[in-house]
């Protein structure tokens, strides 16, 4: 019997990974497009991060993307794959973001490109981030959110529930942006900040982005997963239901995905925090230049 | 294993601990192992990639415990 909270099997996270690293090259758009948005992100944060983790790196496309910059001196890479991790170079290792193998305080950034929605116990794995940066050091994660895909997903619903009678998870139940913002807060986090950006792209027919998703790892890994294979009259459904459902006028497929960021710093002395109620010395009154023996005014 | 084993790099040697027990790890340079007594785990490094999966860890003998 599987734990229920178990929603994703890590074995399957593992082994799409290790079968999609030898091309990863020809399906890595969204990694290379995402790890550009994020090495933006760190660049307009005017701070030097000496030491680095790079938390699920596939084949080191933050480290590509970076180069020498943001202050990074040493950028340690892992991933859960060892066929993934031996296309990253530099300092490395195999390593599962639900069990880090790092001492507490070892870095001053981790970053993480497409990777943590793979994770059961995403409040254990943001916990340990925490623990594993130094004071007042950044954690900074994008991983696909719950509208990713939409288009696929409602096609292979129907396309199931038309050929099988019934429909299995397909494609992974990914973590919404307020959840993610609450789960920063809890893990212990100072300033914690999440949103969410579309990258939307189209394809020229549905096989292609299947295809795409498989290249980079990300095939169905849900526990729940149905072992048997895909019937071949289901996925034709799917792929013509896609088109019905979603072409557009030059008979493109529209595929979105949803890419949530999360940013959260340590906790140290020198950020900014509220004061405890009842502590101020500034009367709010002088504060907005409002006259000491008037009346204020009344709210209709 | 040869004489060219590449060894692990000290920095990762570091900061580096047994993602069970969050304790330390003795590096087991002839064996190419890194060792969590605490777990009774050996992780092992490949062409110097440590592989800090306990699925992938060989379980310490009795025997090999420090007295």
């Amino acid at each position: 019997m599987p734990d229920p909270v178990e929603i994703f099997d890590r074995r399957a996270v593992r082994r799409n990974r290790d079968r999609a690293a030898p091309l990863l090259e020809h399906h890595d758009f969204l990694l290379r497009e995402v790890a550009e948005r994020l090495a933006d992100r760190l660049l307009d944060v005017r701070r030097r991060f000496p030491v680095a983790l790079d938390l699920g790196c596939h084949a080191g496309e933050i480290a590509d993307t970076l180069g020498d910059r943001g202050g990074v001196e040493t950028l340690v890479q892992c991933d859960l794959s060892e066929a993934m991790i031996r296309r990253a170079g530099g300092l490395r290792a195999v390593a599962d973001e639900e069990f880090l193998p790092f001492a507490p305080a070892s870095f001053d950034l981790v970053i993480s490109n497409l990777s943590l929605h793979w994770v059961n116990d995403l409040p254990g794995t943001l916990h340990q981030i925490r623990s594993i940066l130094k004071p007042d050091g950044l954690f900074l994660g994008a991983m696909l959110g719950g509208q990713t895909l939409k288009e696929l997903r409602r096609a292979w619903l129907e396309a199931e529930i038309a050929e099988e009678g019934g429909a299995g998870p397909r494609v992974s139940p990914f973590a919404d942006v307020r959840d993610a913002g609450a789960l920063l807060q809890r893990a212990g986090f100072a300033l914690p900040v999440v949103d969410a950006d579309t990258i939307a792209v189209t394809y020229g027919d549905a096989m292609r982005l299947m295809a795409d998703l498989r290249g980079m790892g990300e095939s169905n890994a849900v526990r729940q997963r149905r072992k048997t294979f895909t019937r071949r009259q289901t996925l034709l459904r799917a792929v013509s239901l896609y088109q019905e459902l979603y072409a557009n006028g030059d008979g493109r497929l529209p595929a979105a995905f949803q890419v949530v960021t999360m940013t959260g710093w340590a906790p140290h002395p020198s950020q900014p925090r509220p004061l405890r109620p009842g502590t101020g010395t500034v009367d709010l009154a002088d504060a907005l230049d409002f006259p000491h023996d008037e009346k204020p005014p009344r709210l209709p | 294993m040869n004489e060219r084993t590449p060894g692990i790099d000290p920095k990762l040697l570091e900061i580096l601990v047994c993602p069970v027990t969050k304790g330390p790890l003795r590096y087991d340079a002839a064996r190419q192992e890194l060792i969590s007594e605490k777990a009774g785990l050996a992780y092992p490094i490949r062409d110097g990639i440590p592989i800090m999966l306990p699925d992938e860890a060989r379980p310490l003998e009795q025997e090999t415990q420090a007295p």
